[in-house]
């Protein structure tokens, strides 16, 4: 990336300058351009570039996307709903729950539409902020239930975008613990601007102890459920 | 036919009237497209507005895109001041709500693609100067290109219209992906006003239509004796090819905007996903995709980029030369170098569609083809540099102009091959970083073409000369403010900012240091916008007190200043005798840029001129 844009830049003043130099000079030269020295050359040259541009462009992408995560990877769900991020661990069982669009009730605690029938989904755990640890390949899959949503974390320079319809997957390991901001960077609706969310990075220890946490307070509103029934 | 300039065809004995009216001069006059019935005195007021001379169609496109280029420009400062001042009312606007932000991006994008980057530069120039550029004595289907004009006009104002309806103007961007733009209920502004965004878009699509293929037809059929596909000058090249890639891909936007449409009124699910669920209702009624959206929308969207900018490149090869007095370098390479983008663009479409959720592999062959329209593209640039290196610069309003396009074409261009490979487009995709890109190459440079040329054939369409003072205040002004807007965008988009964001305030601190920035960005645009009222200025008071212009001002080769032109210019500004407008000087004898010293001493020889031997 610095390459590119330090590559860019040089050939930018480069151009600048062979565009305003000429205006200085008022009497034209008789002969006419020599097409090989001015044209096909630099052509010639600037197409060896590009080639090589393409290639280690192919080969950055092919690392990215071309493969899946590791069989070990983490599974984190992705959820773009107007406007929010939702993010759902597996639980336990390592296997999400069924969700079904008609359940969804986000103001009844059900914002993904879990469906209560299925015991795979009686350990998912569903977060408003991402948690990961630090040093493990985490496999994201995302969706949406209403219109396109763009997933951007500017600090892992990652982004794909959430589509209804479709389940995407993108997998990254997070290297440095710390706080990284989540945008939305698809136009959603009129609340796409304030469509965030935090990334929280944690050494492996903190985040077992989050997770703990979680599972806790998730069993905790179950018995409230089930004693208020 | 005869090539003696002073022929007229009303008293020479050898042209016949009555056959001479039968085969296009009935066609011609002015008066055939309204009633006969009107009275009179309204016929002769309409006459001049519902004509179907070329020339005057192309100043009408003219204005048309002025006013849609002031709409949307005010439309811009709206937003630019609102992002950085966010609690404040604007003026004759109020506060501005974060629907309201996305509607003024929605419409700013659509007027500014749709009916100033491909109006003027494609409709507006080639009607004023298409038919005598190639000699023709016509074009080839006239009423087809009035109606086409009349089409447009009514297309910008059902668009306009969205800003009156209840809930204002859609919210989706000029790109409309749905389920947002499918969905009534998935915003504001997505009902009645997005209903208006798909009519106005569809009638643009059936007017662009009828005009290219008048242009087509002209191009190929119409040309005179001797004006050979080699010989054509380089902004018909440019024209022929932005018209072949209109025909291509308005037919499938045409389709995909139908498709909307009947997702929106007639259940359908095109574009709909199963158990899509917008506001707490399932949408859907079958298994759609968005992604065809997307992929329809881009095969039209990228091609649209080139029909905005093409002619630009045009406009600008022939003044390079002419101002350069030197004939452009490689011609066979400029015309190859127009048609292979114009290909090459129909296929580059996925590059806006790396983190679509389209397959990856796709992604691969799409960064490929598009870093190969980089390489026409650079022989292009090459070639300019060429063109002027060594050539003796007459710093004209509209060379200043075209210099500028070819700065900020450069300055676009070079992030091009940056955004095209994947895994960094990952990064900078929907960022301010592309905003940069697209406003340098395609807005800024587009621009700065049109106001080359508007300088350039003002002659042609008042018969005096545009103010060079004021031209190259607006000019200087308009430079460094338009790089001092769009450059430092770069630096927002590497720090992350995601574009369509009504406000950085009260998010994360990410974007709120990105604050000093943009307020500099607005400051600069403000400047950009003000400079635009010397232009205005300059219009006003040339075409009522500006300098005569002698027949052929720029002392230019190709066919619309031959001399024949002065005639027509005197009598088409008082009282538009549409019979002036038959070309007499059709016969092309030699290459369109013959510059500099030539044989026998001129400075420059015009394509008409028989008295030098042929090339």
């Amino acid at each position: 990336m610095k390459f590119n844009l330090v590559t860019i830049f040089v050939l930018f003043l480069l151009a600048q300058i062979l565009l305003i130099l000429p205006i200085f000079r008022r009497r034209p030269r008789d002969q006419q351009p020599r097409i090989w020295l001015a044209e096909s050359l630099p052509l010639l040259l600037f197409g060896a570039v590009y080639v090589w541009m393409a290639m280690t462009a192919q080969r950055l992408w092919a690392d990215d996307r071309y493969e899946g995560p590791s069989l070990t990877a983490m599974q984190v769900e992705v959820v773009g709903v107007q406007f929010q991020w939702y993010f759902r661990y597996p639980g336990e069982d390592a296997t999400f729950g069924s969700t079904r669009p008609e359940l969804v009730n986000a103001a009844a605690g059900n914002p993904l539409g879990l469906d209560l029938r299925d015991s795979e989904g009686d350990d998912d755990i569903v977060s408003s902020e991402l948690v990961l640890p630090v040093g493990r390949e985490v496999d994201l899959r995302l969706r949406a239930h209403d219109v396109i949503h763009g997933f951007f974390i500017p600090g892992m320079r990652l982004k794909e975008n959430a589509v209804p319809g479709l389940t995407l997957h993108v997998h990254f390991t997070p290297e440095t613990a710390g706080t990284y901001p989540i945008l939305c960077t698809q136009v959603c609706g009129l609340g796409h601007g304030h469509m965030q969310a935090r990334l929280r990075v944690l050494p492996a220890a903190e985040f077992a102890d989050w997770l703990q946490a979680r599972e806790g307070k998730r069993r905790a509103e179950e018995a409230a459920i089930k004693g208020g029934v | 036919m005869s090539t003696d300039p002073e022929i007229d065809p009303e008293t020479d004995p050898n042209v016949d009237p009555e056959i001479d009216r039968a085969s296009w001069g009935a066609r011609m006059d002015a008066g055939s497209t309204t009633s006969d019935r009107l009275p009179r005195r309204w016929r002769n007021a309409l006459r001049p507005i519902f004509t179907t001379e070329h020339r005057v169609i192309g100043i009408e496109y003219l204005v048309l895109s002025l006013v849609a280029v002031a709409a949307g420009t005010v439309l811009s400062l709206v937003m630019r001041i609102h992002l950085v001042w966010p609690e404040l009312a604007v003026p004759f606007f109020g506060q501005v709500k974060p629907e309201d932000y996305l509607a003024l991006v929605t419409m700013h994008g659509t007027l500014m693609v749709f009916f100033v980057l491909t109006t003027a530069p494609l409709s507006g120039f080639a009607n004023l100067v298409v038919p005598e550029q190639l000699g023709a004595s016509r074009m080839a289907l006239p009423t087809l290109n009035a109606v086409s004009f009349w089409m447009t006009a009514g297309a910008l104002l059902i668009l306009l219209a969205a800003f009156a309806v209840p809930q204002g103007a859609p919210i989706s961007g000029w790109t409309s992906y749905p389920p947002l733009s499918a969905v009534a209920a998935a915003g504001p502004g997505q009902a009645l006003g997005m209903d208006l965004w798909l009519a106005s878009l569809t009638v643009f699509c059936l007017a662009s239509w009828l005009g290219s293929l008048n242009l087509l037809a002209t191009i190929l059929n119409e040309r005179c004796e001797g004006m050979t596909l080699m010989r054509l000058p380089l902004t018909v090249w440019s024209w022929l090819v932005a018209s072949l890639l209109v025909l291509i891909s308005f037919s499938v936007l045409l389709a995909a905007l139908l498709l909307l449409f009947s997702d929106r009124h007639y259940g359908t699910s095109f574009f709909i996903p199963a158990g899509d669920l917008v506001a707490g209702h399932v949408r859907s009624r079958g298994d759609g995709s968005p992604l065809l959206w997307l992929h329809l929308f881009w095969f039209f969207g990228h091609p649209e980029v080139y029909i905005a900018v093409l002619p630009g490149m045009g406009i600008t090869s022939s003044l390079l030369a002419n101002f350069s007095r030197r004939p452009i370098a490689g011609y066979p390479m400029m015309a190859m170098t127009t048609v292979l983008i114009g290909l090459l663009g129909l296929v580059v479409w996925g590059h806006h569609m790396f983190v679509s959720g389209m397959n990856p592999y796709a992604g691969t062959a799409f960064a490929l083809t598009t870093m190969a329209i980089a390489v026409p593209s650079t022989a292009k640039v090459l070639s300019w540099l060429a063109t002027i290196w060594g050539g003796g610069l007459r710093l004209t309003t509209p060379m200043l102009f075209s210099l500028g396009f070819v700065s900020l074409f450069i300055a676009g261009g070079l992030t091009g091959p940056v955004l095209a490979q994947p895994a960094l487009d990952a990064y900078l995709h929907n960022t301010y970083f592309v905003v940069a890109h697209f406003h340098l190459i395609m807005a800024m440079a587009g621009v700065f073409s049109i106001f080359a040329g508007v300088y350039y054939w003002f002659p042609l369409m008042t018969g005096r000369l545009m103010n060079g003072t004021l031209g190259k205040l607006h000019f200087w002004i308009t430079l460094i403010a338009a790089y001092g807007a769009f450059f430092p965008m770069h630096f927002a988009g590497l720090a992350g900012e995601p574009r369509h964001y009504s406000q950085l305030s009260g998010t994360t601190p990410l974007l709120e240091n990105l604050l000093p920035l943009q307020r500099g960005i607005t400051f600069s645009a403000v400047i950009l916008a003000s400079a635009q009222l010397i232009f205005l200025a300059n219009l006003l008071w040339s075409i009522m007190r500006g300098e005569v212009a002698p027949p052929n001002p720029w002392q230019a080769t190709t066919l619309e200043w031959a001399p024949s032109m002065a005639r027509i210019v005197k009598t088409s500004t008082s009282g538009l005798d549409p019979s002036a407008s038959k070309f007499h000087q059709n016969i092309a004898c030699r290459a369109p840029y013959e510059y500099g010293l030539r044989p026998n001493g001129l400075d420059f020889i015009m394509q008409c001129d028989p008295n030098t031997k042929a090339e």
